[in-house]
């Protein structure tokens, strides 16, 4: 008999006033008690729904029932069939508009923890099992995988699992992409980011650093030496700003900065080099779940006052309801139908303040979302002396400038086939930010899923 | 992981150093920089690529010690390896077409001026080259500026030796003179790059500057490096480092590499231990 409790076994959090000082996580994760408690709830539907909601075709409801029995580690198994990263993706997973939206325990009541289930079974493993997945036998054939991302983490690690020779380019000198720069500590502790990596690195795929493919070696130069395919998951690009006066004073900063400085860098710890303003008040701009992370971020760095400054309203806004709930608690004040006219200079062009102009919200727009309208003459100055412009970004340039044959839509993001992701150059796919724009880590890990079982089929015959 | 090859002070505050780095030396043009990183603690830094040898693999920086990185760079030597070496980055020169140039560069900035000159001298370009110093005793590369150019002209700001006087005064007086240049390239402080610019503007000759702003990634993510160039929000890693003198705002591009300074000053009076500390190590 399923347990029958309408809501979700709540998982432990760190203390909101606690947690906004400090780096570590902010979720603590179910006891194994809980795990089996809460797997209690499935309903083991026979056309369970909840898997279509899974970019990587996570076996939900086999998994859920290894936790019930309490056999953590058949249900990690059942898991690595399909995810090579589900320490990652059971932490920053959208579950609420995937697996979950379509469970039927949703329908009365909350679905069932489906993503705090996925990351205790990974903790779990990580935690308690020490011996490796077997290395598997060779096949030879050389594939070449481009960043270190989630897409091509995912790529590397199911084309491992099949033999072949990867070998994965990254840019920076510390691998996992977005994981590792963009997403925080608290959220995702880099720890965990390495063991899935050297997870891959099992399976028997290289690692080579300090490699922008596109400047240090090109893609025509990766086939001539030997591989026989290539996977671009280069990511996110060019940070974007608003274009309005005062964007170059210093103190000013993307997402994409502020973030790598914190993150990769460990601006937040003393004893790393890398410097990072010290903020008394800090204006983030955007309302997606990278404007949650650096509004966070500031307010952990120690800035008295941390806003989040968005055109339109809580309900447009595009992060996860959950990043919001967490980014309130830790008291983060948000401006909602305000925007930004200008960045207001110190006299010695440093950041004084940030003018805005209030918004309401009128019919609405292409996107489906209520259009926001100026109210005239409903100008105000937000006293900051920091501003983060969490926009978004355009797809990297390095790679398409450099590589014949790689078409791009008009927004500079690499044109693939819907089925095999391979771009409009022969034996070069893609996935991930490079080829949606900014979008979610699950949906890259999606693509880079969905290339490596093209690559594979297309080298196969 | 780079191997140092070589490790020469060109000043007490200069320092070259050929760095093996087969790959980024096979790709290398003039124009284009590498990032490094010291320590597993330490900072990203952009440096210009001071020259390259296909053959040998290398690649030769050229340093000032400015700040903490620069300093433990500094107190790398010979056979030492620098944990994180990063390139070619950002855009080649790109100087089609002209017959002569006149390559200015101030201080440390010559060892980036040099490459420029040896390679336009090389590949037939008459090349004039005016190379500025504070004072005699900070002089670099004056042999190799003499066997990279038609003409070499050196100024000192106290007159110790050289000209007297600033590589403005001497572009201005060589222009007046009936130089034709179809460009001038101008590689220093900030300063020297604006009044350059401001000097080549009345006789509307292009100029091209390189500039070397705050970077993390140097590949286009971070933004940290945007500069504003004819009114437009440009990256320096990869629309630039060179750009259009005549068009890049310099006042804003200062204030924006003074951000840290304070922090900087802070670090530099706590690093003498840190140094201390390798040594003990």
């Amino acid at each position: 008999m399923a347990n029958m409790s309408p809501t979700k076994l709540p998982m432990p959090e760190q203390n909101p006033s606690v947690r906004n000082h400090n780096f570590q996580e902010v979720a603590l994760g179910y006891t194994p008690e809980m795990a089996v408690e809460e797997a209690g709830r499935c309903l083991q539907c026979r056309k369970p729904l909840c898997v279509s909601g899974c970019p990587v075709n996570v076996h939900i409801p086999e998994f859920i029932a290894k936790v019930a029995e309490g056999d953590f580690q058949a249900a990690y198994a059942v898991i690595y069939q399909t995810n090579g990263l589900p320490a990652v993706s059971g932490r920053v997973c959208p579950q609420e508009s995937q697996c979950e939206a379509l469970c039927v325990r949703g329908k009365k009541g909350e679905p069932v923890a489906i993503g705090r289930l996925e990351r205790f079974v990974a903790d779990w493993y990580r935690e308690n099992v020490a011996e490796k997945p077997e290395k598997p036998a060779s096949n030879g054939v050389k594939v070449a995988v481009v960043g270190s991302g989630p897409a091509g983490l995912t790529c590397a690690s199911d084309l491992g699992k099949l033999g072949y020779e990867v070998t994965i380019f990254e840019a920076f000198h510390t691998p996992g992409g977005v994981l590792v720069y963009g997403i925080p500590q608290f959220r995702l502790p880099k720890e965990i980011v390495l063991r899935e990596v050297e997870g891959i690195l099992d399976l028997g795929a290289q690692l080579s650093l300090n490699t922008v493919v596109g400047k240090t070696i090109t893609i025509d130069e990766l086939f001539d030496m030997g591989f026989r395919a290539v996977f671009v998951g280069s990511g996110a690009g060019l940070p974007m700003f608003m274009g309005i006066p005062g964007e170059t004073l210093s103190g000013v900063y993307s997402a994409n900065e502020f973030l790598t400085r914190v993150n990769l860098m460990k601006a937040y710890l003393d004893d790393y080099d890398t410097p990072i303003q010290k903020s008394r008040a800090v204006a983030v701009v955007g309302g997606g779940n990278v404007a949650m992370d650096a509004a966070r971020c500031a307010k952990r760095l120690g800035a008295e006052h941390v806003y989040v400054v968005y055109r339109r309203g809580e309900a447009e806004m595009p992060a996860r309801a959950e990043e919001i709930h967490h980014a309130k608690e830790e008291g983060i004040e948000f401006h909602l139908l305000n925007n930004p006219t200008k960045i207001l200079s110190d006299g010695h062009g440093a950041v004084a303040g940030m003018e805005c102009i209030r918004m309401e919200l009128g019919e609405p727009d292409e996107s489906g979302r209520r259009r926001p309208v100026e109210v005239p003459g409903s100008e105000f100055v937000l006293e900051v002396d920091t501003v983060i412009m969490s926009l978004g970004t355009t797809p990297n340039p390095l790679i398409r400038s450099t590589t014949p044959g790689l078409e791009t839509n008009r927004k500079g993001c690499l044109i693939v086939q819907e089925d095999t992701m391979e771009t409009t150059r022969k034996g070069v796919y893609a996935g991930g930010d490079a080829v949606t724009g900014a979008a979610t880590v699950i949906l890259a890990m999606g693509a880079g899923k969905k290339a490596a079982a093209a690559i594979h089929q297309a080298l196969a015959d | 992981m780079a191997k140092i090859i070589t490790k020469r002070r060109l000043n007490p505050t200069v320092t070259l150093m050929e760095v093996s780095a087969p790959l980024i030396a096979k790709k290398a043009l003039p124009g284009q920089f590498i990032i490094l990183r010291v320590d597993e603690k330490g900072e990203r830094i952009p440096l210009t690529i001071a020259d390259y040898d296909r053959e040998k693999g290398t690649i030769t920086i050229i340093f000032q010690k400015v700040g903490l990185t620069t300093e433990l760079l500094d107190s790398l030597e010979e056979g030492d390896d620098i944990l994180d070496f990063v390139g070619p980055l950002g855009r080649p020169t790109e100087l089609e077409g002209v017959q002569k140039v006149a390559v200015v560069g101030g201080g440390v900035g010559c060892a980036i001026a040099y490459p420029q000159a040896k390679y336009l001298h090389e590949h037939g370009v008459a090349v004039d080259v005016i190379a500025g110093f504070r004072s005699k005793d900070i002089v670099i590369l004056e042999e190799e500026f003499q066997a990279a150019c038609d003409h070499f002209y050196l100024t000192t700001d106290d007159g110790s030796y050289g000209e007297k006087g600033l590589v403005t005064d001497k572009l201005k007086a060589l222009i007046e003179a009936g130089n034709q240049y179809d460009a001038v390239i101008a590689i220093g402080p900030i300063i020297m790059m604006k009044f350059v610019c401001k000097t080549t503007e009345p006789y509307r000759i292009k100029t091209l500057v390189s500039l070397n702003p705050i970077m993390i990634d140097g590949t286009g993510m971070c933004g940290g490096c945007r500069v504003s160039v004819g009114g437009e929000v440009k990256f320096a890693c990869v629309d630039g480092p060179d750009f259009d003198g005549h068009q890049v705002d310099f006042d804003e591009l200062m204030t924006r590499n003074g951000a840290y300074k304070e922090r900087e000053t802070q670090v530099r009076r706590d690093h003498a231990c840190r140094l201390l500390n390798q040594e003990v190590r």
